[in-house]
Order: structure tokens, then sequence, then C-alpha cells
């Protein structure tokens, strides 16, 4: 078995907490795990990849090879488009409807929802209203979490347990918030 | 033993911890700011071993110099362009008599994720003459740091290890081992060896070259090195050095058969070995990220009938990551491809200020205050900043190496540009700006150094800068510039047109000024308030 993940978003949207807490539930799970992250001047509100392997051997490359991954799990519409060409034939792209719009040529948001629907396996989710609904727009990756969860060849209360164990120095409150989150963006992705 | 998950930085890091580290010293840099970052937070819960940001390179490297000397393990790191900086000690540190373990952990940039170049650090550890390590993966960044303090002190040399973007920013399960207690203080036994004064540094020299084939024979033999010939098959040999292997493996079950295979992670790379190879088959594909290094290497040692595929042949590309497709194609195997993209234009999405970010209320006062000269330069140096250079800004107009922003304008104004102006950061001032204000300082060049203070060094992430502010306006006053034209200043959009005015002023000003324009990073401002 292996599962490729193409992580994607804009520096700050949690891409990375994302891909933290797939990694540690497959880990849990006793998958082989290597993830590539994106660290430095790409942060700064530039377009973030990060690539996530799970496999049931060692893995040897870092980077994913084209065609080959599972899914492509984007905080935003946009973003969800840029690395097709790694995705599989028949994989899947989940993305946030929520445009990040930080650049002036932003396309136009209708027009690109379009291309994504019309793909084989898409499915969208408002992840902001989500977010919002369950206490803090800031869980929006939280919502992406849930709605690929059930692709992902992990259990479902392994991930809840890895988001209650990122968020818990952050309090209760928090961590309620982000599981919340998650369930929403699981059940409107269903 | 335990596992862990790591990154490649942090296995770094955690190699050195058990092998006994006393001390580890950094100037940040990506991708090698992590290493020092994990060491600053395992002191801060355990209370050893010492772990210290630096001005710069250079002076970190001094002081694992020093810690060298006093018979102790020590440890700096860098990126790349951070070992031209620190390039001095180094070269100097080979001909010393190494006393405590000293491993310089280098992290090239391949790809220039966030580099103005892509330098390979082999080419430093084979000019100093030493022993290079270039592990392939986070286990094998742990295994061979460790062992890297043991070669450091039976070489006597220091030891580089070399690592690349892609593993120091990649994490995966790395199993440790016991950690070794730190060595006692023991004072290099032959201070002489220390004293560089020709004629010991000769006799260093001469003892160093004559050592190079002890370190040869340790690199035939290093279980780091290893070769496996296929009987069967005498078409096809493969070289892969550091993360190059990961790439093969990842293609080499389609491949239908298995090549003879050398893989170097250590260096001087072993020449037997590449004879036997190469004995053993008509043609060599080399993989190895960075420059063609061992490629180049090749041709020196090999046949000139044997064919040699890799970076000089253009069977792989020269510049760049190397990735599991681009290996791919190397071997002769079909492209892969994934789904077609639409057919619409993606914009690109470029890094930039964050939204707040006391840089950009300076750049608008900038501009305002350069409105209506003819021929203005504005030189920018290496840090958030530089993204100035970015529309909506399109502020600055070079961006070179550390500190370079005050020396080019000086160049500037002594050719004619009128008005130079330089920016800098704080960081990258004191870093590398320091000395070159000294030249200005000295010939009073007509000029005007804005230090953009946001009080951390924020492109990596938000290290301690080494001054905070109120003392690097004493600082600048201390080499000299005239006290009237020396202003500190908020960068604050409150404060557009009064700072404008206050630029304005020292840009007209015949002569050197410098103005300080102050305000904190607003993450590093975020995470206090959080804290």
């Amino acid at each position: 078995m292996k599962y490729d993940i193409i992580l994607a978003g804009v520096g700050g949207q949690g891409v990375l907490s994302v891909s933290a807490i797939i990694a540690s539930s497959a880990m849990k799970e006793g998958l082989f795990v290597k993830q590539s992250e994106v660290h430095g001047m790409s942060q700064r509100g530039g377009a973030v990849l990060a690539n996530l392997r799970l496999a049931d051997a060692p893995i040897a490359s870092d980077l994913i090879p084209l065609g080959s991954a599972s899914m492509i799990l984007s905080m935003e519409p946009l973003e969800s488009l840029r690395y097709l060409k790694y995705l599989s034939t028949d994989g899947a792209v989940i993305t946030s409807t929520n445009p990040m719009v930080n650049i002036p040529d932003y396309p136009d948001l209708e027009e690109l929802l379009g291309h994504i629907r019309a793909l084989p396996h898409a499915r969208l989710v408002d992840g902001e209203k989500l977010a919002r609904a369950a206490g803090s727009a800031r869980a929006t990756n939280m919502v992406m979490v849930g709605a690929a969860s059930h692709h992902l060849p992990v259990k479902v209360e392994t991930l809840e347990h890895y988001i209650q164990t990122v968020f818990a120095a952050k309090g209760e409150k928090i961590v309620e918030t982000n599981l919340e989150a998650f369930r929403s963006g699981r059940e409107a992705a269903a | 033993m335990t596992d862990m998950v790591l990154l490649g930085d942090e296995a770094v890091a955690l190699g050195a911890v058990h092998a006994g580290l006393t001390a580890a010293y950094a100037y940040p840099g990506t991708p090698s700011t992590e290493i020092l970052e994990y060491l600053v937070r395992y002191e801060k819960a355990h209370g050893a071993p010492k772990a210290a940001w630096c001005t710069n390179e250079k002076t970190a490297y001094e002081a694992a110099l020093g810690v060298s000397f006093a018979g102790r393990r020590t440890m700096t790191s860098m990126k790349h362009v951070g070992l031209n900086v620190a390039a001095d000690p180094f070269m100097n540190s080979a001909i010393v008599s190494i006393n405590g373990g000293l491993v310089v952990v280098v992290a090239d940039d391949p790809g220039m994720h966030s580099s103005q170049n892509e330098q390979d650090t082999r080419y430093y550890a084979d000019f100093a003459r030493i022993v290079c390590l270039e592990p392939a993966n986070q286990q094998e960044a742990y295994e061979m740091t460790r062992e890297a303090f043991d070669l450091s002190e039976r070489f006597h040399i220091p030891v580089l290890i070399r690592i690349v973007t892609r593993l120091a920013h990649s994490r995966a399960v790395v199993r440790v081992r016991d950690a070794r207690p730190q060595q006692p203080v023991r004072k290099a036994s032959e201070p002489s060896s220390w004293i560089l004064l020709p004629a010991n540094a000769r006799k260093q020299w001469h003892d160093l070259l004559a050592r190079q084939p002890t370190f040869l024979e340790w690199s035939e033999a290093s279980p780091f090195n290893h070769l496996r010939l296929n009987e069967d098959r005498r078409d096809l040999g493969v070289i892969t050095t550091g993360i190059g292997r990961n790439y093969y493996l990842e293609n080499l079950d389609e491949l239908g058969f298995q090549p003879s295979h050398l893989h170097i992670g250590a260096y001087p790379a072993p020449v037997e070995l590449v004879r036997r190879l190469v004995g053993h088959v008509g043609r060599v594909l080399v993989l190895e990220e960075g420059y063609p290094f061992v490629e180049r290497m090749l041709r020196g040692i090999v046949s000139p009938d044997l064919e040699i595929l890799g970076k000089e042949s253009g069977h792989v590309p020269p510049d760049g990551e190397l990735t599991p497709d681009i290996v791919r194609r190397s071997l002769g195997l079909k492209a892969r491809k994934g789904l077609d993209a639409p057919d619409i234009t993606l914009p690109n999405r470029p890094p930039q200020l964050c939204v707040g970010c006391p840089h950009a209320d300076s750049f608008d006062a900038i501009k305002l205050a350069l409105a209506g000269f003819a021929t203005p330069v504005v030189t920018s140096d290496i840090g958030c900043y530089t993204l100035g250079a970015l529309p909506p800004y399109s502020a600055v107009e070079s961006c070179v190496c550390m500190g370079a922003s005050v020396g080019m304008a000086k160049g500037a104004s002594d050719a004619g540009l009128r008005p130079a102006v330089a920016l800098i950061g704080d960081s990258t001032f004191l870093h590398s700006g320091v000395t070159p204000l000294m030249d200005a300082v000295a010939a009073d060049t007509d000029m005007t150094l804005i230090i953009l203070d946001n009080e951390t060094t924020a492109m990596t992430g938000g290290q301690p800068t080494i001054l905070p502010p109120t003392r690097i306006e004493k600082l600048v006053l201390g080499l000299g510039v005239a006290p009237a034209h020396c202003h500190v200043i908020t960068a604050h959009h409150r404060h557009t047109e009064a700072n404008r005015e206050i630029m304005r002023k020292e840009i007209e000003h015949t002569g050197l000024s410098v103005i300080i324009a102050v305000r904190e990073c607003i993450e590093t401002l975020k995470s206090k308030k959080k804290a």
C-alpha cells in the first residue's frame, strides 16, 4: 500500500499542521511516513506545497513523483489546481472553496470552481463557513482534514486523537473548536 | 533505542547531542536554521549543551574553535552561503590540530528555495582537504553526525556534514541510541599547532597533505560508501550521492534490473571503489545533487573511453534539485504523467511582506522621499525586506550577499550615482553591515543608510537579534557617524509623512547619514502576546 498526498495552500493557512496530524496518525497505525515541508521565504504568503507519503514499506524519495499522488488536499481553490500533474488519473482533489486573494491577478472564482468540479474526483467544501460555525475561521485547515478523512488510510479516531494532541497546549476550547471543525468537514464531504 | 519523528535538521542536532556535544553556535539561515533551533529548545529543557545564536557564521565558527581547543565537542551549522562568511576560520581550522571534535554542518539549497545561489559545499571540503559526510536520509543524518565527532578527533580535522534543503526540511522516523556524556576540559596539548605563524602553518599544511592517503583509505572502507556489482549485467553502472540515492531507488523497480551501484556518502570519494565499478561497466550514470562534483572527479581517474552520463553530458539538469522524475528520465524510463490541468493560466503567488509589516511602511516613506530624483539608487540586503524588490513596492534594486547593500551604495555613490540609499535589516547590519559602514564613515561617503530594525531575524522565523535597537544607535554613533545625521524613527504608517521628511532631508544632505527605522516584527509581537 502506498498513499501519496500533495498538501497545498498559502503560507499561514496551516498546511504544516494538516501534514503533521495526518503523518502522526499514519505512524501511529504502523505506516512508514515521509513528509517534506516548506520553510523560510516561501512561507511569507507564497504558495506552499508539502509532500506527504504514507506506505506499508520503507519510502525512499521525499518527493512525490509525477502522476503518483492519491490526493491533493488544498486549503484554497487556486492552489488545488497548481499541482495536478502530480495526481494520479484516479486521484482525489479536496479543496476549500474560500479563495486566498493576496495577488492582484487572482482568477475569477466561479471559473476556478468550475474547473475543479470538472475533475474526476473533486470534493469542494466551504471550509471557512464550517470553521466559523465550529468557533474559529482559523480552524479551516481542520475542516479540510475532516473532508479528506474518508479517503485517508488512517482511522478517524486516530486523527481525532492527534488533533487533540496538537492543540492541547492551546487549551480545551481550541481543542474542541478544532475537533468540531474536523467533524463538520467530515460530514460535509460524506 | 527510541523512535522519534525528526526533520533532517533535527536529526543532525540530536546526533550531536548524543555524541556528547558541549556547545553549538550558528547564525540563522534557511535551510539550516532548525538545527540550532532544536538545540536551543533542548538546552532550555535539559540545561545543556550550550546553544547560542551568534552575530554571523564567522563568529559562530570561531567560538566553536575555542570549544575544540578546550578539548570538548562542538558544532557550528550554517547554510551554504554562510560558509562563505566563515570561510576564513574554516579553511584555517583544517590545518590546526583539532582537539575536541569539531563538526561543521552546511545545508545547501539546490533549487534556490531561499537563497541567492546554488553553491555545492562538497567543493569546500575538498578545498580544505578534509573529510565530508553526506547523509541520504534522516537516520543517516543522525548516525553520520554522531560519527563525525569521532572522525574529527581521530583525524584532528574539522569534519563537514553536507545536507540539502530536501533532507533538512523533510521528516521521518529516526531510531536514536544512548547519549554519550560530554568530555572534560582538556586543553590542546600542542598549542603551537594552533598558532598559524608561517613556520607552524607550513608544517601543519604539510601534515594535512601527508594524511590525505589516510582519509582516502578510511573512505574506501567506510560503510557510508558501498558498492554492489551486478555480475550478470555490464551495461550500466550508477553512482549516487546523498539524496540522489532516494530518487534512484524510487525508480529502480521499474527498471527491470539492478544496475551495478556505488553509493557515496563519505568523501574524499573512494577512488578504488569507483575504479572497480567502472572496470565492470561500459557506461556510468552519476546522480548527485548540486554540482557535478563526483562526475568531474570521475573524468580525472577513469579511461576516456568510459561513457559518463550526468550533469556535464546533459543527461541530468545542471541546476535545480533532483526529483524522482528527473532521475527517471536519466535512467531511460518513460515519463509518467498525472492528471491533465484544465486550460487556465494559474498566476504565480510569490512570497510577500505580511500585512502590517513595518518594512512596508518604511518602503512607502522611502518611495515618497525619493520622488523627483532622476537617478536614485536603492541597494538592498538579505532578509524579509528583500521582498520589497517585488510589486507592489518595487522599491529596491539589488540583493547580493549579507552586508552588500552598504558597500554597494558606497561604490555607487563613488561612481557618481546620486542619491545613494542602502537598506539593511538589524540582524543583517550586525552580521555584515557594520564593516562597510566603517568604510563609508572613513570617506564620509555621500549616501544614506536606512537600517530597518524590526528587532529580530524575521525571515528565518524570528531568532533574536544580537543587539537591541537602543544599542544599534550607540553602535552607529560609536563608528563615527555624525549625531546630527543619525536618526531613530518609528516605522509606522502614522509617521509616514514625518519619516519622509527626515529621509528627504538626509538624502539631500551631502555626506553620510544613517536612519534607524524601528518597529517590532508583527509575527514576533504576535507570538509574544500568545505566550
